[in-house]
């Protein structure tokens, strides 16, 4: 603890009696540790509460259920939306249940929609938690404050449905303190990963892993903040420096993250196939997951960096290239909502009904007759239609068949592509061969195809397995044919190890 | 404006009244009055009915009908904001009037909670903040705003995160004092109310954020001041011209003058107000990720 600085020439340890309060500096630290206190006492209520519903639940470790939702719905945090309610329900239940197996289903599923709608705390309008606590003001009184939090929020979905996400709070209650920064916490967390795994101390391992894994949702979650930003206005936004900046470091950042953590699948599938016991082997599965999950989230997070260019020239588009107007208007956001924001609530409520008083326009008041009434009230209500109006049958239009080869071309083709592994050809025979018996047409196609084969397309073969690949290759030698020029290709066929690649798949999936 | 409609349609009668002074007739008084009452149906378009588009023409004419259309909108407590065939016969209830929409009545709660009634009040501010982001886009008369419900609510959250980390920069405690509850910052209010909440029917939660932007929205729209476009993102939106004359030339002056009564004076030099964050400000990864911990 640091006391401030005194102006008195005397030195402090000499000045006598106790100081009244400690300055603020002092306090702040305590306030933290106070926040964070509270943070878990809606862990601790859980238990002492369960005594208050009706039936016998004190088997249960509330606790314990509440500290596993909060894992889930980070787990379970997508970059678009959150966490299925029903989902995390169901995904609590089995833990439940192996802490009172005799007890009914349903009972453990009442128990897991109570710890969850604690956690969000339903029963408060603000769906949120209040602590209170004392701090003393910088001029030594001391002031009560509140402190507003939340563990679990809601959050709107697509199509109307409400997700759950876990707020910073709760992964900070639940990793522990993370008084640092998040990028060099997760370079440092999978470096120690790598240094486990090595010395093949694979029950660390797992830890680090998981450690690993709360910060890449940690991680996308503020840049997914960042991007939503950049969408709403185009010019709340540095275009010029700091948002390419921005996506260049979080793309680098993915990069290397994924290059680093395929590194570590690697590893640790060695491990996992090479290791003989059963339990180690078991970790190393879970650990694979694992890493597979980070794997995915960053890729998710690639695509959004991605789209993020092509989007902002579509509202410079609309928004910057317009005519600019002569007259103008009010800035809404500079000069009235920007300045109401800190106000204190009882001023900024003058502003905001003045804004409500006159920009929400008119009603008409309702005046009711009874004898409208009465028809009204005596109106049997509308049967609805169950089906909606039937389907046209679409009339469908064939399409005229205007390929440039003929089916018996394209198989002449195949046929003299059809190499075998260990004798490639020059592109010059084939298109000799292939003007012999089928003219320049076929010649033309089998070119056509030998360029393809010049960048094959491997990432499809090996996802739909096949078993061996056209390329072709230049050696620098030029092509001497009537109707060509270029590069004379040698073509040539590969054996793929399909056997293998499906193996990987299957991992992979 | 490119949709101007050329006034004089040459197959279209010739008003009845002749420009020289005439005296008022009942008829011309019953004609005024229609019009008004086409102002007051706010949803209706002058480019749907004849007799409104006919009556329309008229005031823009004919002085001494358009004076007649005017007295009668003020007798009955109106304000006529502009009067054209892309809005119509703007009309808005002045204060007091018996067309005045009253907090009370939009919501419950309002008058008990006081931080319901701001939240309702925000709400349509940053309804308006959303559909007119620039000055320009208020001022151009051609503008129509796009918004949707959730990005309102994210937008006014965005703000409020601002103003946290900034008071956590300098190392304020915004944690308000437990009995002065008026004195507690207005964003916080927003801040800690949840965005959205499960209820047993499928519905918006009427007290989360997007509930209430939700329950502004569909006002506005029945006001004729924004047009449903479709469900996504909460419900999707787009501006009337009404509701650019009601921001321009009601909402926000009022609101302005309260703030400068108040004492605050936003300066502003025409140069966009929606700046961009501090350097790397969007890329700060820890920016509120450990309130308790961060120091």
């Amino acid at each position: 603890m640091t006391s401030p600085a005194t102006t008195d020439s005397v030195p402090p340890q000499f000045s006598a009696g106790p100081r009244p309060a400690p300055g603020p500096a002092a306090d702040e630290g305590l306030a933290r540790r106070l926040r964070a206190l509270a943070c878990t006492a809606p862990l601790h209520d859980l238990d002492t509460r369960k005594a208050n519903l009706a039936g016998e639940y004190s088997v249960y470790g509330m606790a314990e259920v509440a500290l596993a939702a909060i894992d889930l719905v980070t787990l379970n945090m997508d970059f678009d939306t959150g966490a299925d309610h029903d989902q995390v329900v169901a995904r609590l239940i089995p833990r439940i249940a192996a802490q009172a197996p005799q007890r009914p289903v349903a009972e453990h599923e009442r128990v897991a929609r109570w710890v969850l709608e604690n956690l969000i705390n339903v029963g408060s309008v603000d769906r949120g938690f209040r602590a209170v606590y004392g701090t003393f003001a910088p001029d030594g009184t001391y002031v009560r404050r509140d402190y507003d939090f939340k563990l679990i929020e809601e959050v709107p979905g697509p199509g109307g449905s409400v997700y759950l996400r876990t707020t910073d709070e709760a992964v900070n209650v639940l990793v522990g303190a993370l008084d640092t920064d998040v990028t060099s916490a997760q370079i440092a967390a999978e470096v120690k990963l790598e240094v486990l795994i090595s010395r093949g101390r694979l029950a660390d391992a797992q830890l680090a892993a998981e450690q690993a894994r709360y910060r890449t949702v940690q991680y996308s979650e503020t840049l997914r903040r960042a991007l939503d930003a950049t969408r709403r206005n185009v010019r709340a936004v540095d275009w010029l420096n700091s948002v390419p900046d921005m996506i260049a470091e979080a793309l680098d950042h993915v990069a290397d993250r994924y290059r680093h953590e395929n590194a570590i699948l690697t590893n640790i599938r060695k491990a996992r196939d090479e290791s003989e016991d059963p339990e180690q082997k078991r970790r190393a599965a879970e650990l694979v997951d694992i890493v597979k999950d980070c794997i995915r989230r960053h890729t998710q997070l690639q695509s959004r960096l991605l789209e993020a260019g092509p989007l902002f020239r579509a509202e410079q588009d609309r928004q910057a290239f317009a005519t600019p107007m002569t007259t103008s208007g009010t800035d809404l956001y500079g000069q009235l909502f920007a300045p109401l924001l800190p106000l204190p609530l009882e001023q900024a409520t003058r502003i905001t009904d003045a804004f409500f008083a006159r920009g929400t326009g008119l009603r008409t008041p309702v005046s009711v007759r009874v004898g409208d009434l009465v028809d009204i009230l005596l109106t049997p209500p509308m049967e609805r239609e169950h089906l909606g109006a039937e389907m046209p049958e679409p009339d469908l239009i064939a399409t005229p068949d205007d390929s440039r080869f003929s089916e018996e071309q394209l198989a002449a083709a195949k046929r003299l592509l059809d190499l075998p592994a260990d004798a490639p050809r020059r592109l010059s025979g084939l298109l000799a061969e292939a003007r012999g018996t089928g003219g320049f047409d076929l010649a033309y196609l089998v070119a056509l195809m030998s360029i393809h084969a010049a960048s094959p397309s491997v990432g499809t073969a090996y996802r739909q397995g096949e078993e061996k690949l056209l390329f072709a290759v230049d050696d620098g030698t030029e092509l001497d044919d009537p109707d060509f020029g270029g590069a004379d290709l040698i073509v040539g066929t590969a054996l793929l190890d399909a056997a293998g690649m499906a193996a990987d798949r299957t991992e992979a999936a | 404006m490119s949709e101007q409609v050329e006034w004089s349609d040459p197959e279209a009668p010739t008003p009845s009244v002749p420009a020289a002074v005439t005296p008022v007739t009942p008829a011309d008084a019953a004609d005024a009055a229609r019009l008004v009452a086409f102002g007051l149906q706010p949803k209706l378009q002058p480019a749907r009915d004849q007799e409104y588009a006919e009556l329309l023409r008229r005031y823009r004419e004919d002085p001494p009908f358009a004076r007649l259309a005017d007295a009668v909108a003020a007798g009955l407590g109106l304000v006529v904001l502009e009067v054209s065939p892309r809005a119509g016969m703007a009309v808005t209830a002045a204060e007091d009037s018996v067309f005045a929409v009253r907090m009370g009545d939009y919501a419950r709660r309002t008058s008990a909670d006081g931080g319901d009634r701001f939240l309702h009040g925000l709400a349509h501010l940053a309804v308006a903040a959303m559909a007119f982001p620039r000055p320009e886009d208020l001022a151009d008369d051609g503008y129509i705003g796009r918004v949707s419900v959730n990005g309102v609510d994210a937008f006014v959250r965005q703000a409020c995160r601002r103003l946290e980390e900034r008071a956590e920069e300098v190392g304020e405690n915004t944690d308000p004092a437990t009995d002065a509850p008026g004195l507690e910052a207005a964003w916080r209010i927003w801040a800690r109310r949840s965005a959205a909440g499960a209820t047993k029917d499928a519905r918006r939660l009427a007290g989360s954020t997007t509930g209430i932007v939700g329950k502004a929205a569909a006002f506005l729209t029945d006001s004729g001041f924004l047009q449903r476009t479709g469900d996504d993102n909460g419900g999707t939106y787009r501006t009337t011209a009404r509701y650019q004359l009601q921001v321009r030339d009601m909402a926000g002056s009022a609101a302005m003058a309260e703030l400068l009564e108040l004492g605050v004076v936003p300066v502003t030099d025409g140069t966009p107000t929606l700046l961009p964050a501090e350097a790397g400000d969007d890329l700060e990864l820890a920016a509120d990720a450990g309130l308790p911990f961060h120091s």
